[in-house]
């Protein structure tokens, strides 16, 4: 089976234009589990950009009545850059308790974690997942969600600014499915054993593996392959 | 108590903002003699204070600093990348899971525990927000404080030797290194929780629309 980040890069790498990612949303808006999704980018120079799930009703309601001044995830996330739980958001002042009641009777979900990207020149970013659950099964989730939603958060960045010209490709070794499989299971957290024994190999064959993927790299050990190939993900879409 | 505070939101707190840029002037310039620019008013401040970095910063009982780190993403600009670049042989580290934290200084005035408080600091911004490593470039009397307190980088690169060696490496984050580090600082559980939400959370959680 694909892992979550192996089929959030399969999604990025398919889109191809801006429209593209429209699609790949709803395909990751499954793989995360949740109602919705949203990826809103605001240039240096003020231009927007969004893919979302929302309904468009909301969406323009939203737009038209200027939300972005009173939304406490704007409000709370703007160049900032680490993720936020809508939780930890500041909803106590009145508008934005209205606000939020407008959204949810629009079908905006109650539970939001938002991935805040700091761009280049400028650029930012908002990835949120939206969801309707208890506060305790929304913690269970985003805390075994993170790490892909703040991989995916910046993958789609990457790949929209691409889409946009904004930057360019860089060229890279590639690696063949089994390297990348090792580095993405040790990137998850897995042991060099655990690794080994996921993908029905020997320890012996996962370190040769390891060790030709750290040379087209150009990494010194491990970790620094394991973050080289972060890096690269964000390139090879 | 560990405060984690924006650049932007520091001037919410000056007392604690003027004594940690004076510190890092007494540690980065007249003790450590870097090549850091001290400026009229004796602080130690450069251009990537002005990108709005994620300080953590151990405030003594009078609100003062008692020791400070800088957090920055490394999808943006870094020290590794723009000054240390040779020590990752060229290469650029920069990644969405990993952060760089640069500036690690202890006031002349902290008790022993601080760089152990610190460092848990930096854990639970690491755990907090589902980061794997921070990056960080450090000299060799910082190995024997990293080794002590149970949390030694992976080095990725040297220069120097002796006293003046310069190493470039990589913290990974975990719950067991923040258990080692609560235990060295002296610092409960539940206290460290609470410092982190009291600065990324409100608490009160107010639910609109029933």
């Amino acid at each position: 089976m694909q892992s979550r980040l192996e089929t959030i890069i399969d999604c990025m790498t398919q889109a191809s234009s801006l429209d593209d990612l429209q699609e790949e949303i709803l395909k990751l808006r499954n793989l995360f589990e949740v109602e919705h999704l949203v990826y809103h980018s605001v240039s240096n120079s003020g231009e927007q950009y969004a893919v979302l799930t929302y309904r468009p009703e909301w969406v323009s309601h939203y737009i038209a009545s200027k939300y972005e001044r009173i939304d406490p995830v704007v409000l709370g996330c703007y160049k900032r850059f680490h993720p936020v739980d809508w939780k930890r958001l500041d909803w106590k002042p009145k508008a934005a308790r209205a606000f939020l009641g407008e959204a949810i009777e629009n079908g905006v979900g109650r539970q939001g974690f938002s991935v805040p990207i700091r761009g280049p020149q400028g650029q930012f970013a908002l990835f949120t997942v939206n969801h309707n659950c208890d506060d305790e099964s929304w913690e269970r989730h985003t805390g075994e969600f993170v790490r892909d939603m703040i991989l995916a958060a910046h993958y789609i960045n990457q790949k929209a600014l691409e889409l946009e010209g904004a930057v360019a490709d860089a060229p890279v070794r590639p690696m063949s499915p089994r390297e990348t499989d090792v580095l993405t299971l040790l990137a998850l957290g897995y042991s060099r054993a655990q690794a080994a024994d996921s993908l029905s190999i020997s320890e012996h064959t996962l370190r040769a593996y390891l060790e030709s993927a750290r040379n087209k790299l150009g990494a010194l050990n491990t970790t620094h392959a394991v973050a080289r190939a972060l890096t690269q993900g964000l390139l090879v879409l | 108590m560990l405060r984690y505070i924006h650049g932007r939101d520091l001037p919410a707190y000056r007392k604690l903002r003027d004594t940690m840029f004076a510190d890092r002037a007494r540690q980065f310039h007249a003790r450590l003699g870097w090549d850091v620019a001290v400026n009229e008013r004796g602080e130690e401040r450069d251009q990537y204070d002005d990108l709005d970095p994620l300080y953590v910063i151990w405030e003594m009982p009078d609100g003062s600093h008692g020791g400070s780190m800088r957090f920055l993403p490394t999808t943006g600009r870094t020290m590794a990348a723009e000054h240390f670049l040779h020590l990752s042989q060229g290469r650029r580290i920069s990644s969405p899971l990993i952060w760089e934290c640069t500036r690690f200084c202890i006031s002349e005035r902290a008790g022993a525990d601080v760089s152990a408080a610190l460092m848990l600091g930096g854990a639970e911004v690491g755990l907090g927000f589902g980061l794997s490593h921070a990056l960080g470039v450090f000299d060799a009397r910082m190995v024997r404080i990293y080794r002590r307190l149970g949390w030694p980088p992976m080095v990725l690169g040297s220069e120097g030797q002796g006293h003046d060696r310069t190493s470039l490496g990589l913290w990974t984050f975990g719950r067991s290194v923040r258990e080692r580090l609560l235990l060295r600082a002296g610092i409960s559980d539940e206290i460290s929780r609470q410092w982190f939400m009291r600065a990324f959370g409100h608490l009160e959680l107010v639910r609109a629309a029933g």
